[in-house]
């Protein structure tokens, strides 16, 4: 068989996948590198002159009261007296204005413009830490939401002054253990509009009068929750707004002279009250300033500004209450606050103008140095400009200090624009997607799932045909990123990547869909029988078959929040329907029961049967009772399911915890005792899977994996589980051997893990020879053999004759040895082959075992028990499979080629899905299970690739085993052929005798082309739900849930895809080590034989 | 002959169809406080009852039920009780089918009953009037060839209707609309009562429009 086409093929298949995620990911996943330093008073950020550093120095405030109204829109807090039909949302904070405009020396409103991502999560990252939060902030701890930048809540922190904060709880998972006092309250719940407000404003005041705080936070909820629930044109809004604006009031009355009132959203609303975009409704919030004591020089200039960007929150309160700005700052300060130069010395203390200007350019400067020396995502040109500019301003600053002359307005201005330009790289560099880059990504992977579509179609086809097709495709893409790399580099001066590959993935795409059309109409015309095959797909009736029909709502399920969060359930739901619908639709078809004798029927309207009834009784108890296996194994796995934090009422499986975390000792050792007889279970039955079809024979290399690896492995997984169990305070005198074990068991376990799988994959052949002296001596009585007669043809010819011939006899032989053992001479054929029937299966099945024991490893040790489920429930879908497609009469020769239909391979992926589910997975960012990264390494890691791919590969088990397994799929009707194919099946040249697997190296051509068509309906499948959630992602992108729902599934959906299109590929590349090895085995078996 | 029978088929389904509205209607009158939501069990039994009690009387009036082989009385006894069995054990298996398909299995086991009931006789009970306590039949009924008579792809059309209706009917559970027909089983029982009522227009409909294609082998 042609193995390099077929793999080639699917290697450039799952590249163009990978590209198109790249691409969308690259638009729509904004990463940002944290810079974990600290700002300190110690830092002179003054001019050298002046070594006293301005901690000591009086601040300008002492107190501050920050009262933060959820998605308080620019639109709510704007009063317009001559608007007499007011919307609901309209004119009812009139106090904002009010206060602005007849107290405008102590007061002002400002749109306050938040950066997207509009969530609330990262806009409170945002106003606190003076950066342009993203979604993947790298060097956040994903398991915990905890802000490690230097943020302001930290330095108010570190001077001592006392924060209080009441309200929304995402700040107390921010900020842990940072408040004086905290008075969080939950969140989660959208319906609820008043436990949140209600809760602060039973507080509020009373703590406001009292004197133990410095800064007072309150979090009110109530608008947001009312903007999800009603929107912001409901009279709902109009009482939660008119209740703010009391709110407001009492606390402006209750301030003392010394305190700074800031009002403000912390992002705005669409029209429907969602928000977490980029459109300007969602991000201009409002900001209001407020002190009871005069604070503004005068009242409102040109010079105010006309939006106050969310940044320049931070340094300005920074330097108001006298603590240094957080280190990677990159706000501005807001300068109508600060007295101009010179007027200094009156009533007002504190930094002018070009005093706090200059400290926060300085401090923007330091921070943009250390960045640009972590990262290289800004571009090297506009970095080397604002150097420039910096030292300038700088040169110029200190020129005019050290003279002592006033400096220029124009050094102001020139100050603050250098701090813009600033703000303005960095935000163009994080804080955007990118449509075009999110739209090129989705279209190259609709195109791809369509390609993988047409390329399932049209295996048949592809792989008659040479290399040569490929080769155009890669040639043509190869060409095509080249040539936008040049033009980029003539035009740009430099190129970037990701352009290049769209380039190439979108030529490749194109010439195939080409190609598909001229090789789709050649196909029908060649030969009528696959004209219908390869000509009518596309039309909706052959589409919207049920197989096709649970994808298609699947796919439809990833666009809901609810039913991804729900995800492991609906999975089970759908694997459940569709695996009911096999016998349904047997049934239905009149195949699931032996046909009745009736002369009625049997009289043309039914096709004649083509299996014995006792055949038919046989295959349909053993579907039922695989379906009855499956329905099982799927509701206990229900069982171990993990939480998500948005299923308010579940608990979590008790088998998730590790034993070491069990109290009692009794429970702990029933499930010790589970897990370690699931783990045996899961051996033997492999072993015994194996036995049964004589592949336990031979003494090669996967033999001798599979007799003395696998077991050593799993006994050493046992003791690893005992030892890691053990309580560290007991058996106080065997500690240092305890933790020996501890470190030497998995390890161990790995080794022999790599020895097996390595041994496998040298040695793949599990077939025993047996040859019999008396029976050589006798093999000049045989008829002498076919291929002599036609000594005129090639080797290679010669060779394809003569296999069938051989494998028929040995096949034959291989049975009555295994019913008298051998003991049986004479007229027999002078070779038995045990296990030739399933050489290709029995490696693979090997393999994955062994993998699987791999992966157990990894995880908790309650997990044995989903993973025998696993197992069991994936040998009852090859058994229900193997025995549909008997009832059908579908695998051998026969009827054309050894198509696996869409069903069984829906199935298969779907549990993939919800295996990876039922080994206490979710698609969330803090339900990886860490621990795995350090199984063997307890001590923990030097560098990350170990641990990284650890965790990759405890997170994808189901994935990895799911895939690795997909080509048994193919093979299993084969093997299971040798019971049912004696039923007097009359079909197939070889007639009587079942050949199992041999039937694949009779037909090398329909053995390549099927196992390109399974595998890329298993791509096709994962790559749809790939895209499916990409389409989740960029439709919803501002969704309530996208960052918390979409986004993680995204990306867990497309690390799945990558891991299980990588372990497809091993499986798919073992099955063409086993063919090529079977090959060369021949090879060396004829010459003998023909002797 | 053909027209004869679909009309009798369209004016038996009018009357079930009827049925099941009064069975709602009614309580809804007589019954303070009955709503379909409020007191969903009350509907389900309600409903059941009307369905199973009008279906038999219509069935039996019309005499589709296969012929009985023995006319005495002790074989009618057993048919009958063989009937009522069926009927049980069919409220079993759709209730192990509905649990295995994820719902609680000992918290709402009374409300998960209950729509197996609603099932049973929207579905078991028509076999049983139109087949007769013999699974063999039923099972040879669903197949592409194994109508035998008008009668009989109208049995499968309300059937696989009711069932897929069923099906579709817990799809809105996940949501997180916190609507009153989302608790469970309400959205499934009215799945099924709406797919049954489809299936009722639908099948005299199919038949009507399909009768030149439809041949049936004896009877
Ligand atoms: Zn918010
Ligand atoms: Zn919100």
């Amino acid at each position: 068989m042609k193995g390099l086409p077929v793999l080639s093929l699917l290697l450039w298949m799952s590249s163009v996948f990978f590209v198109g995620l790249y691409l969308f990911v690259g638009g729509f996943l904004l990463v940002r590198l944290e810079v974990n330093r600290t700002s300190g008073c110690e830092d002179v950020l003054h001019p050298g002159q002046d070594p006293v550093d301005f901690c000591w120095a009086r601040p300008r405030f002492r107190r501050a009261v920050l009262l933060i109204i959820d998605a308080l829109k620019i639109d709510f807090a704007r009063f317009d007296p001559n608007n007499t039909t007011p919307r609901p949302y309209q004119n009812k904070l009139p106090v904002l204005q009010e206060t602005a405009s007849s107290r405008p020396l102590q007061s002002r409103l400002y749109p306050f413009r938040a950066d997207p991502p509009t969530t609330t999560m990262q806009r409170i990252k945002g106003f606190t830490t003076g950066s342009l939060p993203t979604f993947v902030d790298v060097g956040n701890n994903f398991a915990s939401s905890a802000i490690l930048e230097d943020n302001l809540i930290h330095q108010l922190g570190k001077e001592g002054k006392r924060v209080v904060f009441m309200g929304d709880d995402t700040w107390e998972n921010l900020f842990p253990k940072k408040f004086h006092r905290s008075l969080p309250f939950p969140s989660f719940n959208v319906k609820d509009l008043h436990t949140v407000d209600n809760g602060i404003l039973q507080h509020l005041y009373n703590t406001i009068i009292g004197d133990d705080w410095d800064v007072l936070v309150a979090h009110f909820l109530g608008v947001d929750h009312c903007g999800h629930r009603f929107g912001p044109d409901h009279p709902a809004m109009a009482d939660k707004l008119t209740q703010m604006d009391g709110v407001i009031r009492s606390v402006m009355d209750r301030l003392q002279n010394d305190t700074l009132l800031v009002v403000m959203g912390d992002h705005g609303m669409t029209d429907s009250g969602d928000h977490g975009g980029e459109s300007q409704k969602e991000t201009d919030a409002a900001i209001f300033l407020y002190s009871p004591s005069p604070i503004f020089p005068g009242p409102p200039t040109q010079n105010e500004p006309d939006v106050v960007p969310q940044t320049d929150l931070v340094p300005t309160l920074a330097l108001l209450l006298g603590v240094p700005i957080p280190y990677s700052s990159v706000g501005q300060v807001l300068l109508p606050l600060f007295p101009p130069h010179g007027q200094t010395e009156g009533a007002v203390r504190g930094l002018s103008q070009l005093e706090a200007l200059w400290i926060n350019a300085k401090q923007v400067n330091r921070f943009l140095e250390t960045y640009s020396g972590m990262a290289k995502d800004i571009p090297p040109e506009s970095l080397l400009q604002l150097k420039d500019q910096f030292s300038r301003l700088s040169s110029e600053y200190l020129s005019s200090v050290g003279e002592g002359r006033s400096p220029s307005q124009q050094l102001v201005s020139s100050l603050q624009a250098y701090l813009t330009s600033v703000r303005d790289t960095c935000r163009s560099t994080w804080a955007q997607f990118n449509p075009l880059k999110m739209a090129a990504g989705l279209s190259i992977l609709a195109l791809a799932c369509l390609m993988c579509f047409l390329l399932s179609e049209l295996s048949v086809v592809l792989v008659r045909e040479d290399d040569g097709g490929l080769k155009v495709l890669v040639v043509a893409a190869l060409a095509a990123g080249v040539g936008v790399a040049a033009a980029q580099l003539l035009s740009q001066g430099y190129m970037e990547l990701t352009w290049c590959l769209a380039a190439g993935a979108f030529s490749s795409e194109l010439l195939f869909f080409w190609r598909a059309r001229r090789l789709g109409s050649p196909a029908v015309s060649k030969n009528g029988t696959k004209g219908p095959k390869s000509g009518g797909w596309l039309t909706p009736r052959r589409l919207l078959i049920p197989p096709l029909l649970v994808p298609l709502l699947r796919c439809a399920s990833l666009l809901s929040d609810s039913y991804v969060i729900a995800e492991g359930r609906v999975v089970t739901f759908l694997l459940f329907s569709l695996a009911l619908y096999i016998p349904v639709h047997l049934n239905w078809d009149g195949l699931l029961l032996p046909p009745s004798h009736d002369p009625l029927k049997s009289a043309g309207l039914l096709p004649s049967p083509a299996l014995s009834p006792s055949t038919v009784r046989k295959e349909s108890s053993v579907l039922l009772s695989c379906l009855g296996l499956l329905v099982g194994s799927l509701y206990l796995s229900l069982s171990f399911h993990g939480c998500r934090e948005e299923q308010g009422s579940c608990q979590p499986s008790a088998f998730l915890s590790p034993l070491s975390r069990f109290q009692d000792s009794q429970l702990k050792n029933i499930h010790y005792v589970l897990s370690v007889v699931s783990l045996g279970l899961w051996t033997y039955l492999l072993r015994r899977c194996l036995c049964h079809y004589g592949n336990l024979n031979s003494s090669g290399g996967a033999v001798f994996t599979a007799r003395w690896v696998l077991p050593v492995l799993s006994v050493c997984l046992g003791l690893h589980w005992a030892v890691s169990a053990t309580p560290e305070d007991s058996f106080r005198n065997l500690g240092e051997l305890i933790r020996m074990a501890q470190l030497a068991l998995p390890r161990a376990a790995f080794c022999l893990l790599g020895l097996g799988l390595a041994l496998i994959w040298l040695d793949p052949l599990t077939v025993f020879v047996k040859t019999r002296a008396a029976a050589s001596s006798r093999s000049s009585s045989l008829p002498p053999p076919r291929y002599r007669a036609s000594t005129g043809i090639s080797p290679q010819a010669e060779l394809h004759h003569l296999i069938p011939q051989i494998y028929q006899r040995m096949r034959r032989s291989l049975d009555d040895g295994e019913l008298s053992g051998g003991g049986e001479a004479g007229g027999r054929p002078m070779v038995e082959a045990y296990g030739l029937g399933s050489v290709y299966s029995a490696p693979l099945l090997l393999f994955w075992g062994l993998l699987g024991v791999g992966l157990l490893l990894l995880h908790p040790e309650g997990m044995a028990l989903a993973f025998l489920l696993l197992l069991l429930e994936m040998g009852a879908l090859l058994h229900i499979h193997a025995s549909s497609s008997t009832l059908r009469g579908l695998h051998g020769a026969c009827s054309g080629g050894f198509t696996v239909p869409w069903t069984p391979v829906v199935l298969w992926s779907l549990a993939a899905t919800q295996f990876f589910h039922a080994t206490g997975h979710l698609p969330t960012f803090p339900s990886i299970q860490w621990g795995a990264a350090f199984v063997g390494f307890p001590d923990g890691h030097t560098g990350t690739v170990l641990p990284a791919s650890l965790v990759t590969l405890n997170t994808f088990a189901s994935h990895i085993l799911f895939a690795v397994g997909c080509p048994l799929l193919l093979f299993w009707p084969l093997v299971c052929e040798v019971r049912g194919g004696r039923g007097g099946r009359g079909c197939g040249e070889e007639g009587e005798d079942a050949v199992m697997e041999m039937r694949l190296r009779e037909n090398p051509q329909q053995f390549s082309s099927a196992l390109l068509q399974l595998s890329t309906r298993y791509l096709f499948i994962h790559g749809t739900q790939v895209f499916a959630s990409v389409c989740a992602a960029a439709i919803l992108r501002r969704h309530l849930m996208v960052w918390k729902v979409f986004a993680p599934k995204l990306m867990f959906e497309a690390s799945g895809f990558l891991v299980s299109s990588i372990f497809l590929l091993i499986g798919v590349s073992l099955v063409l080590r086993v063919d090529l090895s079977v090959g060369r085995w021949f090879q060396r078996l004829i010459p003998e034989s023909s002797r | 002959m053909w027209d004869h029978e679909i009309r009798a088929m369209a004016s038996s389904h009018a009357i079930i169809a009827a049925s099941v509205f009064m069975a709602t209607v009614l309580p809804a009158v007589l019954l303070p406080g009955f709503s379909v939501y409020g007191s969903h069990l009350l509907w389900l039994y309600s409903v059941s009852g009307a369905v199973t009690a009008v279906s038999v009387a219509v069935f039996w009036l019309l005499g589709i039920t296969p012929p009985t082989k023995k006319h005495t009385l002790g074989y009618k006894l057993s048919r009958l009780f063989r009937s009522c069995l069926y009927f049980f054990l069919s409220c079993l298996f759709f209730h192990t089918v509905v649990v295995l398909y994820g719902a609680p299995l000992i918290e709402s086991a009374l409300e998960t009953f209950s729509l197996a009931v609603l099932l049973t006789s929207l579905t078991t009970l028509r076999c049983l009037c139109v087949l007769g306590p013999n699974v063999q039949a039923w099972i040879r009924v669903f197949s592409r060839h194994g109508a035998m008579s008008v009668w009989d792809t109208c049995l499968q059309i309300t059937v696989a209707c009711t069932v897929v209706g069923a099906w579709m009917g817990a799809f809105p559970i996940p949501l997180d609309w916190d609507r009153p027909w989302q608790v469970w089983p309400i959205s499934c029982s009215l799945g099924a009562m709406i797919g049954f009522l489809t299936g009722l227009v639908a099948a005299p409909a199919w038949i009507h429009y399909h009768r030149k294609q439809l041949t049936y082998k004896c009877k």
